[in-house]
């Protein structure tokens, strides 16, 4: 025993013992933070770098465009002789196709979530959630050829005028895509909810739909309007399905039988193509990127606004 | 030993006979006999785990929601005669007749007024006179009507804790239950709240029956008639309140109020 306190120098003090600063591990502190702070900076670098690109392009654009042109204009034709540059045509196309999205995600999703959340049990759930996360996972492009080679004929045959690209079938499929992240995220938010509410609710003598419908839903509420926010950003951020089935026309409609353009899909279009760097038709993508990231912004920033004001602490 | 002659002429409102009841595997109360008197407070004491709040939750069927749980044994409740506990009774039904208020207030995520229309709602009543009327009435039951009346439309979440556990009695008494059970509800509660509370558990007797589980013993002291003292999920003695903390004939039963034990 004494001889244990005889050795103080036995490698557990191997910094010699005494209270002294220990250079190697301040420096390998300093290394790692650093290294985390590198790390961080990245990401942060590179989001700044997007918005630096897309604004000092755009500065350029707007530079040969005006501004009022580019939000009043009914025409896109950046590429042909007599240009126009109205990107409420690509908005309208966005639009639609994200409204027709939304109107599949948002309740079937919901629907799924309040099924999983309050009926379900563990074993069902257990598999049924997994399974629909990998609905998720599936590549968009293989979802763009489903709505053109599945979905669309079988569209063709309840609508026989249908053609061949449609906002609709692309919507529709993009909203199947969707699914997934809105009954996943709502789910978890309905999960949240504390039992003690639901028990309140049942110990009233209410049913499960009621309870459901009445106490958990509200008090999820900040939960599933988060979800629906992401479904929105999604929607309109998604690209391959509307490239593949909605057609690339740029035209300025709200009927989602017609085909038409995305923001998104002129992007991939042009930026397919081999036009020249710095000419007019090049810098229309940044304009419309542009567009697209204050869109999202937008919702961002409104799906973060409804979190606080119906935010529930139990 | 429980045998104790109790000359009383309340009515009885409920009773337990040979009631088990089993979280799957574990067998968490055993063969528990008691009677539940109309208009008179019958608190549960006990030390944490004994039991008291699953042989509450039993009333109103709370353990259906989970999977795995059995009842062995009945609750006859009066003046059905009925065994609360019977595959073919409804447990809607019998949350219908039998509130409950929880440990913790739990308002729904609404208005003051939503919340004590909650279990009115759920019976189907949507006349807005017949509405207004019953939740003044419930609210000046809960002793909370003079503090709302100018904000009913607000949340119930910026009440105060003990605002919100008044709520939720009155959301209770909205319906006309039959038997009220209080899981520890001043638990969450500073003295005052919890003073309001129990001034108001002395009040609402004279209307309902009621079943408190209550940790704190001055409390089952302070505001119950009949006193039941449970210990590893059987009830060891069960009496007239004063009878019980003045003389108790079980060792444990003293033991555990003279505060030995727990």
């Amino acid at each position: 025993m004494q001889g244990d306190f005889a050795q103080p120098a036995s490698g557990r003090h191997a910094g010699g013992g005494r209270l002294a600063r220990n250079v190697m591990r301040n420096l390998g502190e300093s290394g790692i933070e650093m290294l985390l702070f590198a790390a961080a900076a990245v990401s942060v670098l590179t989001t700044l770098g997007i918005v630096y690109v897309l604004v000092s392009e755009s500065i350029n654009f707007f530079g040969r465009v005006p501004l009022l042109d580019f939000l009043t204009d009914t025409q896109w034709t950046p590429l042909f002789y007599d240009a126009h540059f109205g990107i409420m045509v690509l908005v309208s196309g966005t639009a639609v196709s994200s409204l027709v999205a939304l109107a599949v995600a948002v309740p079937m999703g919901t629907v799924i979530a309040i099924y999983l959340s309050e009926f379900a049990n563990s074993t069902v759930r257990e598999v049924a959630k997994p399974v629909l996360e990998l609905l998720g996972g599936i590549p968009t492009i293989v979802f763009g050829y489903f709505a053109l080679l599945m979905v669309t004929p079988a569209l063709q045959r309840i609508f026989p005028r249908l053609p061949g690209f449609s906002l609709l079938s692309a919507g529709l499929v993009m909203g199947v895509m969707i699914v997934p992240y809105v009954a996943s995220l709502s789910e978890d938010a309905m999960r949240a909810v504390p039992m003690s509410l639901r028990e309140g609710s049942y110990g009233m003598g209410a049913t499960r739909l009621h309870t459901a419908l009445h106490v958990v839903v509200p008090a999820a509420f900040s939960g599933l309007a988060a979800s629906y926010v992401l479904a929105i950003s999604r929607a309109v951020g998604e690209t391959m399905i509307l490239a593949v089935a909605a057609g690339m026309r740029p035209s300025l409609t709200w009927n989602p039988a017609e085909p038409a353009a995305t923001i998104t899909s002129y992007i991939v279009q042009v930026a397919l193509g081999d036009l020249p760097h710095g000419s007019l038709g090049y810098q229309t993508i940044f304009a419309a990127g542009l567009t697209l990231l204050l869109i999202t912004l937008v919702f961002n920033i409104l799906g973060q606004w409804l979190r606080r004001k119906f935010r529930e602490n139990y | 030993m429980i045998d104790m002659p109790i000359q009383e002429s309340a009515p009885l409102k409920a009773e337990a006979r040979g009631l088990s009841f089993h979280y799957g595997e574990v067998r968490a109360l055993k063969n528990i006999d008691m009677p539940i008197r109309d208009k008179k407070v019958t608190a549960l004491i006990g030390p944490s785990g004994c039991g008291k709040s699953t042989y509450l939750r039993c009333f109103n069927r709370m353990h259906d929601l989970y999977p795995g749980n059995r009842y062995e044994g009945e609750i006859r409740f009066y003046p059905d005669d009925a065994n609360l506990l019977a595959p073919e009774i409804d447990p809607i039904e019998v949350r219908m007749r039998i509130g409950m208020v929880f440990q913790k207030p739990n308002p729904f995520p609404k208005s003051i007024y939503e919340n004590v229309a909650y279990g009115l709602r759920v019976r189907g009543e949507s006349n807005k006179r017949a509405l207004d009327d019953k939740i003044e009435q419930a609210l000046r039951g809960a002793a909370l009507w003079d503090e709302v009346k100018d904000r009913l439309g607000e949340l119930a979440s910026r009440l105060s804790g003990g605002q919100q556990q008044r709520l939720c009695i009155a959301r209770a008494l909205a319906t006309d239950p039959e038997l009220l059970l209080f899981d520890e509800p001043t638990s969450a509660l500073d003295p005052i709240a919890t003073g309001a509370i129990e001034e108001l558990i002395h009040e609402l007797k004279k209307r309902v029956a009621i079943l408190i589980v209550t940790h704190n013993m001055q409390q089952a002291a302070r505001v119950s008639d009949y006193t039941a003292y449970m210990y590893l999920g059987e009830m060891i003695e069960f009496g007239k309140t004063d009878e019980i903390f003045i003389k108790p004939q079980d060792k444990r039963t003293e033991d555990y109020i003279t505060g030995r034990m727990g």
